[in-house]
């Protein structure tokens, strides 16, 4: 169970301080240019940040105490390929529906 | 493109992720209820908080007796990236009025940024007002919903079973928001990079890996970029 008056500081702490992170640059800099490096760099945030994101939860999924589970693998695989035609929508299908169809088949 | 249809544009382009944030938010409801909070507190987390990601790690270092401040760190942690996302967004928004950057700010969430980035980029001809609404529609869309499935899930609680499987609808989001972005070889080497790093950096604790890899990532696509930038303005 946890405790009334640390959930409620640890939440406020979080939602200030996720606030905080979230305002840094767009907040501080506001309509100042960007020197051209800056903008280089960070045209490759969204790329350098999703991988690393999804790599260790395809992998060694919580759910499954960090085992490799090759249906989700294989899932992920397939939200790849599909997303890779452009579809979003396509790529949420085909990775749900695949690891709903091998979760019951296998 | 007036504001007005920026706006809707927005809001349709990030239709698809109600697929994900439905079941992304119900699981922050069941698990929160779960771990003893009470459904005023799981809203308030969601609401104060809206990070999913976070709010799970730090529930979960809560609940195995973690100091506060521990699951503040590593909560924060998890949140990092979104600095990335706040200076990304500096050239397409940043021209906006302080109040509406505040309001930006507290709007930030891994699908708005990387459906308006991707548009931004794909239409420069877009003006500064317009990419304002444009990034108003998206959120306007994933917001409420968040909030309502987080109090669907906390009020529903354990009548969704585990075998569902809500937890992978996350990796799932993550896989769908990066393909997309992949439209050059130096975003393909950048997003590469950014696997194996994670991998490599799995071990750091309190998500930190994360952060190091995307780091590491962004600076191999940029010299990549460069690389191929200089070659062909050798062979031509």
């Amino acid at each position: 169970m946890i405790d009334n008056t640390t959930f409620w500081t640890l939440t406020i702490a979080l939602g200030l301080g996720t606030f905080a992170i979230r305002f840094s640059f767009l907040g501080l800099l506001g309509g100042r240019e960007l020197p051209e490096w800056a903008l280089l760099h960070l045209r490759y945030v969204g790329v350098a940040v999703f991988p690393a994101l999804f790599t260790p939860l395809v992998l060694w999924p919580d759910a499954t105490d960090g085992d490799m589970d090759p249906v989700r693998i294989i899932a992920a695989i397939a939200a790849f390929l599909v997303g890779l035609r452009g579809s979003v929508i396509g790529a949420i299908i085909a990775g749900m529906g695949t690891f709903y169809a091998l979760a019951f088949i296998l | 493109m007036t504001a007005r249809q920026a706006f809707w544009r927005g809001y349709l382009d990030c239709a698809p992720f109600i697929l994900i944030v439905v079941p992304y938010s119900m699981l922050f409801g069941v698990v929160a209820r779960d771990a003893g909070l009470d459904i005023l507190q799981t809203m308030s987390m969601s609401i104060l908080v809206i990070a999913g990601a976070s709010q799970f790690t730090a529930l979960a270092l809560l609940q195995d007796q973690a100091p506060v401040f521990i699951a503040l760190f590593a909560a924060l942690a998890v949140n990092l990236r979104m600095a990335m996302y706040s200076a990304a967004l500096v050239p397409h928004l940043g021209h906006a009025r302080l109040g509406t950057r505040a309001l930006m700010a507290y709007l930030m969430v891994d699908q708005a940024f990387a459906v308006a980035v991707k548009t931004y980029e794909d239409r420069p001809e877009m003006t500064p007002d317009t990419k304002v609404a444009y990034y108003f529609g998206a959120m306007m869309l994933i917001c409420p919903i968040w909030y309502a499935c987080t109090l669907l899930g906390a009020v529903l609680g354990q009548a969704i079973p585990e075998s569902w499987s809500l937890d992978f609808a996350v990796p799932i989001c993550f896989i769908a928001l990066t393909a997309p972005l992949l439209r050059s070889l130096s975003h393909v080497v950048a997003a590469l990079t950014s696997c194996a790093m994670a991998i490599a950096f799995a071990w750091v604790p309190w998500s930190l890996g994360l952060f190091i890899a995307a780091i590491i990532a962004m600076i191999v696509g940029a010299q990549t970029e460069l690389f191929l930038r200089r070659r062909k303005a050798c062979a031509s």
